[in-house]
C-alpha cells in the first residue's frame, strides 16, 4: 500500500464514521495535537469529530536523513472523537483492517502510557499501540488541557504513518516508502531532511531566534488582550517551534528549558481560557448543532 | 442455602503493573463491606486480566444476619403514669424505635431503672443489598492516576465498557453510571466473541477458556514460564529470574504464546547492558543467558494470542529490537569517538538543582569531600588518588547520547567509557559502583574507591538539599534522600566501618560554603541532617529486630561510628536475656541521676569514709578491665564487671548522704559518682533501658 493510499483510506474511514476531514493547519508544530483542531476544540461541552494529517516538526530528531528510523518532520494521522464513543477501541482496530493489518495475524497490544505535554498544560491517559511490538498508535483520552480540566473528554488517535507504512510495504529505511508507485519519501523529503538537520543543529542563529521567540512572545501576548483566540495561538506555535529548534542547537540548558516552558505554557493556558469564554459567549453553537440533529 | 456471586468489571486495558493490586483491592474492600453489612461468605475467588477484574464471593448467605440492638429510653418513673401505664414519653419512644411493648425490658443504668427497647433488625436477602453495594465496592479501588471518559464524572484508571453481575444463575442488576450490567463478558479481543453468556458462575473460567482469556494469572504465568523455558532450553540457554518483568508481562496479555526471536550478530559486539537494557525497558523482552552468563543472541517474548502466524509477529519483533539497537549502537558509537574525561566539561551545563549549580560543580565538590573521607578512612595514596580521579569522571556519561537516551545505564556505561579512554581498572569499577546500592538488598561496592565515591555522592546530595531547604516530608522525596542515607547507613555497617559522619556532614556543608558560596543557617542543617540519619539508623537496627529501648540506650542521638552501635546493641540484648538485671540498673540508674548534679571537682581521697573507699577502689580495679573490653567491643562482658560494683554501690547509699550541707563532701561524693558514671555511659545509657 502506497503512503497516499494509506493516508486516504484512513480519511475515508473515519470520514465515514462522521468525522470532518480537514488539512493540515499552516503554522510549524511538533505534533497534531498542537493544531487548534485538537488543541481548542477539545476544550469545552461541545462535541467534535475530526480526522487530518499532520506534518510534525521535531528537529531534535534531525538526522541529517542518514538514519532509517529518524526524521526531522514525519507525518501523524490525527483523529479526535469527542466524547470518545463507548466502542471507539474496536473503530480503532477496525480503521487498522481498513488498512491491511489483520489482528489475528499480528500481535497487538494496549501498552500503559501516560501521556503529558507540558508547553500545552495538557496530559491524558491511553496507551500506545503496539503492532508486534512496534509502536504505531498513540491513543489517548484528554484530561486536561492547557491547564483547564477537560468537560467532555476527548479520544485521540494518533497514527505514525511512516511506521505504519514501512511495516505494511516491508521496508527498512524511511526513505524507502514508496509515497505511489514512483515516488518515494526519499525523492520528497531526502534533501529537506538533510537542509532541516544542518540548519537546526549548526546554522541556526541563537541569538535571533531568542529575539524572534520574544517577539512572537510579545505578538501572542498583544492578540490575546484584545481576546483574539486564533491570532494568539498562531503566535504560541510560532514560540514553541522556535523553542524546539533552539533545544536542538543545544542552546538551552536545564533550568532555562523550564523557564521556556512555563513561558509557553502561560501563553497556550490563557488563549485557552479566551476561547472558552468565547465559545460561552456564542452559547455553544455545535451544541445547539448536535441538538438539532438528535431531534431530526 | 447458599449461593455464589459473580462480578466481573470489563475495562479497556489495565496498566499491567496495577492488574494485579486492583483484584486485590477489590477482594479486600469487598471482604470489609460484607463484614459492615452482616452478610456472611465462605472466601473470595478473584480473577484478572488486563481487560478484566473478577470477584467470585462462594457460600454466600442468602440473607443478612439479624441485627439485635437495644437501646436506652425514659426512665421507669417518666415512662409509666401512676397506674403503671405506658406514659406519653415511653409511647413516643416505641413509635420512634419501632418497637412494641413486648420489645420493652427494665434495665438498671447509673443506678436508675430505665426502660430498653430490644431491637431486632430482620436481615434482608443479600439480593436485595447487592445492587447498592456493589457500586460501592467497584469505586473502592484506588489507582495512582484516574480519568473521567465520556461526559461522565465517575473516574477510574481505564473506561469501564461491561459490567457482569449473577448470583447464581440470575443477573443481580443495578445502575452504574450508564454501564451495561448483564451477564454477557468478552472474550479475546480478536480470538473470542464478544458475546459470552455466563448462566452458571462454574462455567465462567471454561467458557472464558473457550474465548482464549485464561482468566487466572497462575495459569498464564505457568503457560509463559514452561513455553518460554521450554524455548530457552532447545538452545542451550538459561532465563535470568526477574519476578517485576514477568508479572508485567503476565499482566498485558490474556492468552499468552511465548516466542523467540533472534537478535542479529552485528549488534552483539555491543556492550551486554546496552543490549539488554533497550530489551527490557521498552520492549519487554527475557534476554537469555549461557550456562556461563553470557548473553546468547536470542530473546523471549510473549504474543497475545494463539500460535497462528506466529512467523510474522517474530519477524516484527526482530526488527523493532534492530531499529532499536541500531539506535543504541550509533549512540555508542558517536559517544565512544571522545575520551571520557572531554566530556567533562559539558557538565558545566547541566544544572544539579538551582541553587546548588551545575553537575561540573558537584564533581569538583565530590573530589574534595572524596579526599576527606578516603583521609578518615586512612586508605592510603594509591586509592586516594584513584577516588579523586573517579570522582571526577564520575558524572561525565550524563552528557552522553547513550546515558541520555537509557538514563538506567548512567556509571555502567561511564565505567565502560573509563576503560576505553584508559583509566584503571579501580577507577573504572568505581564510577559504576557510585550508584550502589541503588535499593534495599542490592550489592554494595567491592572495591574501596568505589565505596567512598558512593559515601561522597549520597552525603554531597544530602547535604546540598538539606542547605537549601529540600528535605524529605511525607510522601515527598523527589531525590530520593531517605534511600540514599539508608544506603549509606548499610554499606558503612556491611563494611564495618566506623566513620565520623558528623564531622563529614560538617565537612561537606563547609564545601558547599567555599565553593559554591551557598549562605545557610549551618548549626541547624547540621542538626536537621544529623536528626535525619539518627532516625534511619534507628530504623535499620529496628528492622534487624532489636528492641527499642536498647537502640534508645545504645544510639541516643548519635551518628558516629555506626557499626559500633549494631555491635553494642547485639551484645546489650544478650546481657539483658541473661535476665536478673534489675538491681544492677536499678543502682545505675541512681548513680545517673545524681551524676547529673556534679559540677567540675576532682575526686580527693583524703576525704573518703570507708564507703566511699570501697566504692572508689571496687571502681579503679574493673575500670582499665572495662575500658580494655570496650576497645575490644566486648560490651556484655563490660556490663558484668559493672555488676561488681553493684555491692559498694547499694551499701554506699545505704550509708552514706550525698547531698550534704558541706559543699566540699557533697561535690567528692558527686565526683565519684560522675567517674562511674562516665564508665557506664562508654558502654551505653541504661537508665533508657525499661525493665518489666
Amino acid at each position: 500500500m502506497y503512503f497516499q493510499e494509506l493516508m486516504l483510506k484512513l480519511q475515508k474511514y473515519w470520514g465515514e464514521k462522521g468525522c470532518i476531514i480537514l488539512e493540515p493547519y499552516d503554522v510549524e508544530k511538533g505534533a497534531g495535537t498542537m493544531n487548534p483542531h485538537t488543541f481548542l476544540r477539545s476544550l469545552g461541552p461541545e462535541p467534535w469529530k475530526v480526522i487530518y494529517v499532520e506534518p510534525s516538526r521535531r528537529p531534535d530528531d534531525a538526522r541529517y536523513g542518514e538514519n532509517p528510523n529518524r526524521v526531522y518532520q514525519h507525518h501523524q494521522m490525527q483523529v479526535i472523537l469527542k466524547p470518545s464513543p463507548e466502542n471507539i477501541q474496536d473503530l480503532y482496530l477496525d480503521s487498522l483492517k481498513e488498512i491491511g493489518i489483520n489482528p489475528l495475524e499480528h500481535d497487538i497490544r494496549f501498552v500503559e502510557d501516560n501521556w503529558e505535554a507540558p508547553t500545552l498544560g495538557a496530559w491524558g491517559l491511553g496507551w500506545e499501540v503496539w503492532l508486534d511490538g512496534m509502536e504505531i498508535t498513540q491513543y489517548t483520552y484528554f484530561q486536561q488541557v492547557g491547564g483547564i480540566n477537560c468537560e467532555l473528554e476527548s479520544a485521540e488517535l494518533t497514527y505514525g504513518l511512516e511506521r505504519i507504512a514501512m511495516y505494511l510495504q516491508d521496508v527498512d529505511n524511511v526513505f524507502d516508502i514508496k509515497w505511489n508507485e514512483d515516488y518515494t519519501y526519499g525523492d520528497i523529503f531526502g534533501m529537506a531532511e538533510y537542509e532541516h538537520s544542518v540548519y537546526s543543529f549548526e546554522t541556526a542563529d541563537i541569538d535571533k531566534l531568542q529575539t524572534l521567540f520574544e517577539l512572537y512572545e510579545e505578538e501572542a501576548q498583544l492578540a490575546i488582550n484584545d481576546k483574539l483566540v486564533m491570532p494568539s495561538y498562531d503566535y504560541v506555535l510560532k514560540c514553541s517551534h522556535t523553542f524546539n529548534v533552539l533545544d536542538a542547537r543545544g542552546a538551552i540548558s536545564v533550568s532555562e528549558r523550564t523557564n521556556y516552558i512555563s513561558r509557553v505554557r502561560n501563553l497556550a493556558r490563557q488563549v485557552a481560557t479566551e476561547y472558552l469564554e468565547q465559545r460561552k459567549s456564542m452559547n455553544y453553537p455545535l451544541l445547539k448543532k448536535e441538538d438539532e440533529k438528535d431531534e431530526e | 442455602m447458599k449461593s455464589n456471586y459473580l462480578l466481573e468489571i470489563g475495562v479497556e486495558e489495565i496498566p499491567a503493573r496495577l492488574v494485579q493490586d486492583a483484584v486485590n483491592q477489590l477482594k479486600s474492600n469487598t471482604e470489609n463491606i460484607l463484614k459492615e453489612k452482616r452478610i456472611g461468605f465462605e472466601n473470595i475467588k478473584t480473577y484478572s486480566t488486563p481487560r478484566r477484574l473478577t470477584i467470585i464471593i462462594e457460600n454466600i448467605n442468602e440473607e443478612q444476619d439479624d441485627l439485635k440492638e437495644s437501646s436506652r429510653g425514659p426512665s421507669k418513673k417518666i415512662a409509666y403514669d401512676e397506674e403503671g401505664n405506658p406514659s406519653k414519653a415511653l409511647e413516643g419512644f416505641m413509635r420512634g424505635q419501632d418497637v412494641t411493648i413486648e420489645d420493652i425490658v427494665m434495665e438498671e443504668y447509673k443506678g436508675e431503672e430505665y426502660v430498653f427497647a430490644n431491637i431486632l433488625k430482620k436481615g434482608k436477602p443479600v439480593k436485595e443489598i447487592i445492587p447498592q453495594i456493589v457500586p460501592e465496592m467497584i469505586k473502592s479501588i484506588n489507582f495512582p492516576k484516574t480519568m473521567k471518559w465520556g461526559g461522565r464524572d465517575f473516574k477510574f484508571i481505564r473506561p469501564i465498557r461491561w459490567i457482569v453481575s449473577i448470583l447464581d444463575g440470575e443477573i443481580i442488576p443495578f445502575d452504574f453510571e450508564e454501564i451495561k450490567v448483564s451477564n454477557i463478558t468478552r472474550g479475546h479481543r480478536f480470538l473470542g466473541s464478544n458475546n459470552i453468556e455466563i448462566n452458571k458462575i462454574d462455567e465462567y473460567e471454561n467458557k472464558l477458556k473457550e474465548n482464549y482469556v485464561i482468566a487466572d494469572p497462575e495459569k498464564r504465568m505457568d503457560i509463559i514460564k514452561m513455553g518460554a523455558e521450554r524455548l530457552v532450553r532447545e538452545r542451550g540457554g538459561n532465563l535470568q529470574k526477574d519476578e517485576a518483568l514477568m508479572d508485567e508481562i503476565n499482566n498485558i496479555v490474556e492468552y499468552p504464546t511465548p516466542i523467540i526471536g533472534r537478535i542479529k550478530k552485528e549488534y552483539l559486539e555491543l556492550p551486554e547492558q546496552v543490549i539488554i537494557t533497550p530489551m527490557k525497558e521498552h520492549l519487554r523482552y527475557l534476554p537469555v543467558f549461557d550456562d556461563r552468563g553470557r548473553l546468547m543472541p536470542y530473546f523471549i517474548t510473549v504474543r497475545n494470542g494463539d500460535s497462528n502466524h506466529i512467523e510474522t509477529v517474530i519477524k516484527g519483533n526482530e526488527k523493532v529490537l534492530g531499529a532499536r539497537l541500531e539506535d543504541a549502537k550509533f549512540f555508542y558509537e558517536e559517544d565512544k569517538s571522545k575520551k571520557l574525561e572531554e566530556y567533562v566539561d559539558d557538565l558545566k551545563n547541566i544544572i544539579f538543582q538551582e541553587k546548588l549549580g551545575t553537575v561540573y560543580d558537584k564533581v569538583l565538590r565530590l573530589q574534595e569531600l572524596g579526599e576527606e573521607i578516603s583521609s578518615h578512612m586512612e586508605v592510603g595514596e594509591e586509592t586516594e588518588n584513584n577516588v579523586k580521579r573517579a570522582a571526577y569522571l564520575s558524572k561525565a556519561d550524563l552528557v552522553t547520547k547513550l546515558v541520555n537516551e537509557f538514563s538506567e545505564l548512567q556509571g555502567v556505561m561511564g565505567s565502560k567509557y573509563a576503560k576505553l579512554s584508559g583509566e584503571n581498572e579501580i577507577v573504572s569499577l568505581a564510577i559504576e559502583e557510585q550508584y550502589l546500592p541503588r535499593y534495599s538488598g542490592d550489592k554494595i561496592p567491592t572495591t574501596t574507591s568505589g565505596l567512598v565515591l558512593s559515601i561522597t555522592d549520597k552525603l554531597d546530595n544530602i547535604c546540598g538539599l538539606f542547605a537549601v531547604g529540600i528535605k524529605p516530608t511525607g510522601s515527598q522525596d523527589p531525590f530520593a534522600l531517605r534511600r540514599q542515607a539508608l544506603a549509606i547507613i548499610n554499606i558503612l555497617i556491611e563494611k564495618r566501618l566506623n566513620l565520623n559522619l558528623s564531622e563529614l556532614i560538617e565537612t561537606s556543608l563547609y564545601i558547599y560554603v567555599e565553593k559554591n558560596g551557598l549562605a545557610f543557617d549551618s548549626n541547624k542543617v547540621k542538626e536537621e541532617i544529623s536528626e535525619f540519619i539518627n532516625i534511619r539508623i534507628n530504623n535499620v537496627l529496628k528492622e534487624k529486630g532489636i528492641r527499642y529501648d536498647v537502640i534508645d540506650a545504645v544510639v541516643g542521638k548519635k551518628i558516629n561510628n555506626i557499626p559500633d552501635l549494631l555491635i553494642k546493641s547485639e551484645k546489650i540484648t544478650k546481657w539483658l536475656e541473661k535476665g536478673e538485671v534489675e538491681d544492677v540498673i536499678e543502682s545505675f540508674n541512681r548513680i545517673s541521676n545524681l551524676a547529673s548534679k556534679y559540677i567540675g571537682q576532682d575526686v580527693d581521697e583524703d576525704l573518703f569514709n570507708e564507703y566511699e573507699s570501697k566504692l572508689y577502689n571496687s571502681y579503679k580495679n574493673i575500670k582499665e578491665i572495662v575500658d580494655e573490653l570496650v576497645r575490644e567491643k566486648d560490651y556484655d562482658k563490660a556490663l558484668e564487671e559493672l555488676v561488681a560494683l553493684v555491692g559498694p554501690i547499694d551499701e554506699f547509699f545505704e550509708n552514706v548522704m550525698v547531698m550534704v550541707e558541706d559543699e566540699n563532701l557533697k561535690n567528692n561524693r558527686l565526683s565519684i559518682l560522675k567517674k562511674i558514671d562516665k564508665l557506664t555511659l562508654e558502654i551505653c545509657d541504661l537508665s533508657k533501658i525499661v525493665i518489666k
